[in-house]
């Protein structure tokens, strides 16, 4: 039985311990600081999760580059971009109070698992301080729910549903993107203005979270204008061919279809569209249109000529020309050769209000950092005068209306700005209905 | 001990030793020096290669003892973890009652997926199973959505019933825990340089996961277990003694769909938070490919293979090329470039790329897993150390691998 004692000291072994551990003071998260991952040497860390792999790739890889440019300017590298048009001038180019700012990355794949996985390890490896990145709103809620659990911060990249300040918002959790009510309350005008006020929409939806809050929005937005929804039909996700669900549009009376549709999702329905003659139909003695609530120039580069006039909103296009954008574009182009995204713009200013904010607050306990963004106002980062609501932890600020371009000069100039729609056009209440259930709780130092 | 033989006595022990030192195990390189992006010893990560290692350790009681390939594994470890996540919302944050229901809805569901799917086997039953998960995960993921959270996941809300928990105090939403001992409690140990994590949550799941694998071994060495064996080197000649294989191979399918929804509720237990994505195929077929590349079935080489694919997801996919231009900063500049230019496509989100190389290399040259590699390299040793034994060592390959 010389084995057997091997046995024995193996579960003796086990058994002291688990009791070591069960007895010990559980004194590691409050550290002496107070709150989680308080920076100590002369350096902060930072994690930049997003997705490098899986249908938003391309998008999380324009993130990465806009955060790599964010951090120069933050150390002081560079030509400073935004940070010289920021209204807010706390920020010297020293790093952020003083300690030099570096960053881990990770890949969210795209998958609530994967990212929360890798926001953890950040987190416990790394001791990353604040978390930002995501290009898909389950990432987003999913992510900001762990950083509200370990006492982190947490500013959402590209989120547009509106349960990332909705129904599933967080203290610790920050959004700048705008969401599915103000891109059909910013749409509902411009549509009404030119397609008219007596019109029968068609949904097609994708079926998922973003799709029913952007169907939502759309709806109620263009409904109060006038218009009558006929029909609303759930697309599955995975869905790459959509000729059986326009099939039964034609056969309806309606003049405008409507795709709640990102990505993938709506190059292939968009083309389906078109290739079926949708947009060469008459109905009712009137032309008959599509419409993308959710525009992205990835997206407008796969459907190529099929997004021709086609109306839409987003967050930020970088053909703006207020001093902000273009101090964005020049340092964005310098480094890498090619005008930013929409993604690249909210990660690059998240980034910077973080950072703004910690200086502000004189320091990166999450609480006191919460504290500084609540209620802040700021201005010249690219969207004009900005509110960060301190109810719901959401930005306000205009809406860009856009259309697809007749004449694109370049592979990047696929979108025309048709109309900046004024920021109290798309402000509601933090009680809508569409945002409403959920709390924002308190704010988490991880202590 | 245990009604275990020595080797099995031993290979538990060993199994446990690696449990309780995983901490020191996993943490070679000092805290702050370059290779410490190599250090696996932080919570989540030995949280996640303990979970897993249940979760192939089932699933090898299906493949390796039966020869059944599941395709839709996943669908249980899902099942597993909304059943526990309802659990924390209605009942209570302790794991326990998470954990039992999280088992019982995996083994019904198993029930009900394996009555069906076992009609059939080899490739149809396959087929079959990896039909119902993806049916789990598209229901899970939009028709279902008020059980499970559609795309954004189910999770835990501050206004909650939680019945038998009295209520939050402050505005944050309470943490799992035993009995009051929360799940992400951790302690730092110090020595110089190196900077050890001990976990509540990791050593929790380290002691079911010991049970688990006990479990596994007495199923292995059951007269239950030799008729698994019997339905995987020929059913047809089981069926012509009389026997019906039906109810064997069905106990397995369960038996196995258990230890997913053990694996999917431990999981919920260290993050209170069940996605749809756990039931995709891809999640599936990683649990396939943890069992090929440990070895299928033997005993420890599923937990090996977990814990070597996990550790690529984890550690791997995290080096981006700034750390690689630090890492060859000795190098002169045209060089460095050059080098890392050429191990660049292998990191980060190349992760999967270097995960398939192994991968084929494991299949083409150890077909028996990484287990095959341990013995073979064991078997050298022993020809050295006593030439004169060589009849023990012609025995020891002769062995099946266990």
């Amino acid at each position: 039985m010389t084995k057997g004692n091997l046995t024995r000291r193996g579960v003796l072994k086990t058994g002291a311990v688990a009791g070591a551990g069960l007895t010990l003071p559980t004194y590691l998260r409050a550290q002496d600081s107070g709150f989680t991952n308080a920076p100590t040497g002369s350096t902060v860390t930072l994690g930049f999760n997003v997705p490098q792999s899986g249908p938003y790739a391309e998008e999380g890889a324009d993130e990465l580059r806009a955060y790599e440019l964010a951090v120069e300017h933050l150390n002081g590298e560079g030509d400073g971009g935004m940070m010289n048009t920021f209204s807010s001038k706390a920020l010297k180019g020293n790093g952020i109070l003083g300690k030099k700012v570096e960053y881990v990355t990770g890949d969210t794949q795209t998958k609530s698992d994967a990212a929360r996985a890798s926001a953890k390890s950040m987190i416990e490896k790394d001791g990353a301080v604040m978390i930002t990145g995501g290009s898909s709103s389950g990432v987003a809620v999913a992510v900001q729910a762990l950083c509200q659990e370990a006492g982190v911060i947490f500013m959402a990249g590209l989120t547009h549903s509106n349960d990332t300040t909705g129904k599933d918002k967080k203290a610790n959790g920050f959004r700048h993107f705008f969401n599915s009510y103000m891109s059909g309350a910013a749409l509902a005008p411009v549509l009404a203005a030119n397609y008219g006020k007596d019109r029968k929409a068609y949904h097609l939806t994708a079926d998922y979270n973003w799709g029913y809050t952007t169907e939502e929005a759309v709806k109620s937005s263009t409904e109060a204008m006038g218009w009558e929804t006929v029909g609303t039909v759930l697309t599955p996700l995975t869905q790459t061919d959509f000729s059986s669900y326009i099939t039964p549009v034609l056969q309806s009376d309606a003049d405008v279809l409507v795709l709640n549709h990102y990505g993938g999702n709506m190059v292939n329905s968009l083309t389906n569209a078109v290739q079926f003659g949708l947009r060469d139909r008459m109905v009712n003695g009137k032309q008959f249109e599509i419409v993308v609530p959710l525009y992205s120039r990835l997206m407008a580069k796969g459907a190529g000529e099929n997004v021709k006039g086609i109306f839409g909103s987003t967050n930020w296009h970088w053909s703006l020309q207020d001093e902000g954008s273009q101090a964005f574009v020049k340092s964005f182009g310098t480094k890498y050769g090619f005008p930013p995204s929409q993604a690249a713009h909210t990660c690059y200013v998240q980034a910077l209000l973080y950072a703004d904010a910690v200086e502000r607050a004189g320091s990166f306990a999450p609480c006191a950092v919460v504290e500084a963004l609540e209620g802040f106002e700021f201005d010249g980062m690219g969207n004009g005068p900005t509110l960060y609501r301190a109810e719901d932890h959401q930005c306000f600020k205009d809406v860009l209306v856009v259309k697809g371009k007749e004449n694109p000069e370049s592979e990047f100039d696929l979108l025309e700005i048709v109309e900046v729609t004024p920021v109290d056009q798309v402000k509601y209440a933090p009680d809508h209905p569409q945002f409403a259930g959920g709390a924002l709780g308190t704010c988490n130092n991880g202590a | 001990m245990f009604g275990l033989n020595r080797k099995d006595a031993t290979l538990l022990a060993i199994v446990a030793a690696l449990i309780v030192f995983a901490p020191f195990i996993l943490n070679p390189f000092p805290a702050e020096s370059g290779w410490a992006q190599f250090n696996a010893g932080y919570p989540d990560l030995m949280q996640r290669f303990v979970i897993f290692g249940i979760f192939a350790i089932g699933f090898n009681i299906l493949f390796g003892l039966t020869g059944y390939l599941s395709f839709g594994h996943a669908a249980f470890l899902g099942v597993g973890s909304y059943a526990a996540v309802w659990m924390f919302k209605l009942l209570s944050m302790n794991v326990i009652p998470a954990i039992i229901l999280a088992v019982i809805t995996a083994g019904l569901f198993a029930l009900v997926i394996g009555y069906v799917s076992l009609r059939r086997s080899g490739i149809y039953f396959s087929i079959l199973t990896l039909a119902f998960a993806q049916m789990s995960f598209a229901l899970a993921y939009s028709v279902l959505t008020p059980i499970t959270g559609g795309e954004t996941g189910l999770q835990l809300a501050l206004d909650d019933p939680r019945i038998l928990d009295a209520a939050a105090a402050g505005g944050n939403i309470p943490v799992p825990s035993l009995f009051g001992m929360e799940m992400r409690d951790s302690v730092d140990l110090t020595f110089g340089a190196w900077v050890f994590t001990f976990n509540f949550g990791y050593y929790f799941c380290g002691l079911v996961m010991l049970i688990a694998f006990y479990l596994s071994i007495r199923i292995f060495r059951s007269p239950f277990g030799m008729m698994l064996r019997a339905v995987k080197s020929n059913q047809q000649r089981l069926n012509y003694t009389g026997l019906n294989p039906r109810p064997y191979t069905l106990a397995a399918f369960v038996i196995s769909g258990m230890y997913a929804g053990l694996a999917g509720g431990l999981m919920a237990s260290m993050d209170p938070l069940a996605g749809a994505e756990r039931m995709f195929w891809t999640a599936s077929g990683e649990v396939v490919l943890m069992t090929i590349l440990g070895g299928v079935g033997t005993l420890i080489g599923p937990v090996l293979g977990a814990g070597m694919i996990k550790y690529m997801e984890n550690i791997i996919s995290k080096i981006n090329s700034d750390i690689l231009h630090t890492w060859f900063a000795f190098l002169p500049d045209g060089l460095e470039d050059v080098v890392v230019g050429l191990i660049y496509p292998f990191i980060g989100k190349g992760w999967h790329l270097t995960l398939g190389i192994v991968f084929m290399l494991v299949v083409i040259f150890l077909p028996g897993g990484l287990v095959q590699g341990g013995q073979k390299i064991a078997a050298v040793f022993r020809r050295r150390s006593a030439n004169a034994g060589g009849a023990e060592a012609e025995a020891a390959k002769q062995n099946p691998a266990e």
